[in-house]
């Protein structure tokens, strides 16, 4: 890829990033280019010279799907908010505004690759086929996970920030050598080859593992796409605070390509991943992508966001809704009509509802399961302790049995 | 049998590893062309590659991080972190991350990680070279500690590190690097359990628990107080977790006394928790109270003071008298 992508010192969205685009292209200069975008928020495609071809590869079933996913993993988060509001969950972490960074990106994964989320990525776990109803056991205070990585290649959420990015290089690390274990024994192999992607936020960039995975990866061209969603936000904290530079252009001092997309553009989050992910697989190395977009909601449903930012930033980025621009798109090209749109909120609502009773049906786990998880192989000392409370627990019951007499 | 010290026991063991199962490798600061500070992977690089015996960056959060990674892909990773005291850059993976790893996804994923830490004074070093951060570890479910101090030992337990499952982390007593002992590398022989405590002296008045590099002190203390005409008897720990509590309470319950030596200061120990313990299983046994011998609660102190510091026989010998007194 040329020149043109070199992410530009173009911040556009809070007030105080007017600012400091200010200051930035004072000490750096105009922009080199700007951030990759395809459809505008007005619902108008434009075009690329590197991204439009991947973006001419979408027919017009993949780009329904993107609106449907879309529309399908916003129902969810609302039902999830709902749930929590009714204390069906201790915590709920919104991910309304980023459905097209998450959607877009996780689509543009195949089946053999692997990816690290933080703990906002519902809609990246919605393109492996995690069953949505199991990210909320941890929520739900059932589990500290809730799903089988090996099933969908999609590994559990970390909650210390940034700690996955260095698993994912590892990966990455984990799979050149298999690709080498695999060429020696069978040159001839069909096994296809395979990235990893790590999902973290303008928040977790500022994380010492964030700069390790990074050294890492370029000392060991691994094949890994850093995913950063920039939302803005960082619980009360703006962007401004984490980053003087926009965050793709960190990835110059590492030596590898970083873009900035527009993250609310399905289409060119989609095709800049897409990019990205084959640069990873033949061998390129690392790609960081800085996905602009913007939290919506709370941190979390214990946040609440009229205490750090103005009402007025957040209608400025409603403007720039994912799905209303695919909607608008869709509509005006002629690839959906209005039974599809009905069709997808039907679908939300059996997705609500399959949710809300799926929840309230997890059964909460026996203790018995921490004492067996503990250790892979068997502990003297976890033995010990859980034939204590084998014992301990039997005392009420023999003393409920007496009393019943 | 062969004679070798401990570090080139540990190096054969590598050696041992890297050549038996094709899935481990090596990771740390330079542990390639030089083997290591210490030496310690001397000549693996050249015969198994710059893929199996890696030199990394220099950060240790990176080496833990990406060793989990490559452990979640299959692989057998075994990372050096140069010395103690540079281990904490790297604590928050192995605390939070590795430990909790198999026991948050219900047992699903495995991430059998090796991680390798030189620990203990007597070196005459800088500071932050000669720590003994153990019990910052041992507090930690999860992960699994040992500690050898032969070089038999070194040579067995860094490959039975290596084939369990779990998290392991190896203390190396890196002041013993250069004690010389019998290795049979045909059997492990009782050595066949890492996580089992050795009685490698017996006695009837007192028994001293000790571990690493304070092993060879306790055995010289033992001696010393043969000729007083105390029998004593010493036990290596050679596990920090879990500990062989039975080995440890059935020799309590002969001798009546209990002695525990560490380099590690005793407040917040594993000489606590010892006492804990044999308190709680062989409380109707006890002649004297549990005497834990240890580091002062103080930052690691000047290579100049150190032997102030450090456990040595005297201070176990004084240990013994006191408890025998009673």
């Amino acid at each position: 890829m040329g020149a043109t992508h070199l992410p530009s010192t173009e911040f556009d969205g809070t007030e105080v990033d007017d600012q400091l685009e200010a200051e930035a292209e004072a000490a750096m200069g105009e922009p080199d280019a700007q951030m990759v975008q395809l459809l505008g928020p007005d619902g108008t495609l434009g075009s690329d010279p590197v991204f439009s071809e991947y973006a001419e590869k979408l027919d017009a079933g993949k780009l329904r799907g993107f609106y449907a996913d879309m529309a399908a993993i916003r129902r969810f988060d609302q039902e999830a908010t709902a749930l929590q509001r009714q204390g069906q969950l201790a915590l709920w972490v919104p991910l309304t505004g980023q459905e097209a960074a998450q959607i877009g990106s996780g689509r543009a994964s195949q089946p053999q690759d692997y990816i690290f989320p933080t703990y906002r990525e519902h809609g990246v776990a919605l393109t492996r086929n995690v069953d949505l109803s199991e990210l909320l056991r941890q929520f739900r205070g059932v589990s500290n996970g809730g799903w089988n990585p090996k099933d969908t290649n999609f590994h559990l959420y970390t909650l210390v920030l940034a700690a996955q990015t260095l698993h994912a290089v590892g990966y990455a690390m984990g799979i050149q050598r298999d690709q080498k274990l695999a060429a020696a024994s069978d040159p001839a192999g069909t096994e296809p080859p395979a990235a990893v992607m790590a999902y973290f936020g303008d928040g977790a960039s500022s994380e010492g593992d964030v700069h390790e995975s990074m050294v890492f990866a370029s000392s060991y061209n691994a094949p890994v796409v850093f995913f950063c969603q920039n939302n803005h936000w960082a619980i009360s904290v703006p962007s401004a605070v984490q980053t003087r530079v926009p965050l793709s252009n960190r990835a110059k001092g590492y030596g590898f390509p970083g873009i900035r997309v527009d993250g609310n553009d399905v289409i060119a989050v989609h095709a800049v991943t897409e990019w990205a992910l084959e640069h990873a697989r033949s061998g390129k190395g690392p790609v960081l992508i800085e996905a602009f977009t913007y939290r919506l909601g709370a941190h979390t449903t214990a946040d609440d966001p009229t205490k750090y930012r103005l009402s007025s930033e957040e209608d400025a980025w409603r403007a720039k809704d994912p799905l209303a621009r695919l909607e608008v798109y869709l509509r005006a090209a002629g690839l959906a009509d209005d039974a599809f749109f009905e069709q997808v909120k039907a679908d939300g609502d059996e997705l609500a509802s399959y949710v809300r009773r799926t929840t309230h049906d997890l059964e909460t786990p026996d203790i018995r399961a921490a004492f067996a998880n503990a250790y892979v192989e068997s502990h003297p000392l976890v033995a010990e302790e859980l034939a204590w409370f084998e014992q301990y627990s039997a005392g009420f019951e023999e003393a409920a049995e007496g009393a019943a007499h | 049998m062969t004679t070798m010290t401990i570090a080139k026991a540990i190096n054969e063991g590598l050696r041992a590893v890297l050549a038996n199962n094709p899935k481990s490798l090596l990771m740390g600061e330079d542990i390639g062309p030089l083997g290591g500070v210490y030496r310690v992977t001397d000549g693996l690089i050249g015969e198994f590659g710059a893929d199996r015996v890696v030199d990394t960056p220099l950060a240790e959060s990176g080496i833990i991080g990406t060793a989990i990674g490559l452990a979640l892909r299959g692989y057998s990773p075994v990372c050096e972190i140069q010395f103690d005291g540079f281990v904490f850059p790297g604590f928050n993976q192995i605390t939070t991350q590795l430990a909790k790893m198999h026991a948050r996804s219900h047992g699903n994923l495995t991430v059998p990680v090796v991680i390798r830490i030189p620990y203990g004074g007597g070196i005459g070093s800088v500071e932050h070279h000669s720590e003994s951060p153990e019990a910052l570890f041992a507090h930690t479910a999860g992960l699994r500690i040992i500690t050898p101090s032969n070089a038999h030992d070194a040579y067995w337990m860094i490959q039975q590190a290596v084939e369990c499952q779990d998290p392991v982390i190896v203390f190396e007593p890196k002041r013993r690097y250069w004690l010389k002992g019998d290795v049979d590398t045909q059997a492990p022989g009782l050595a066949d359990d890492p996580f089992k405590a050795h009685v490698i002296r017996e006695g009837q008045d007192a028994t001293v628990v000790a571990y690493g590099p304070l092993v060879p002190v306790a055995l010289a203390a033992a001696n010393a107080a043969e000729d007083d005409g105390r029998s004593v008897e010493v036990i290596d720990l050679r596990s920090i977790s879990p500990i062989d509590f039975d080995t440890v309470t059935e020799s309590v319950k002969k001798t009546g006394r209990l002695i525990v030596a560490h380099e590690a200061p005793t407040f917040g120990g594993i000489g606590g928790e010892i006492a804990a313990r044999i308190s709680e299983r062989a409380f109707l046994s006890l002649e004297a109270p549990v005497i834990r011998v240890g580091g002062f609660h103080m930052p690691y102190p000047v290579a100049k003071v150190e032997e102030d510091y450090l456990p040595d026989i005297d201070r176990i010998l004084e240990a013994l008298d006191r408890a025998l007194a009673y």
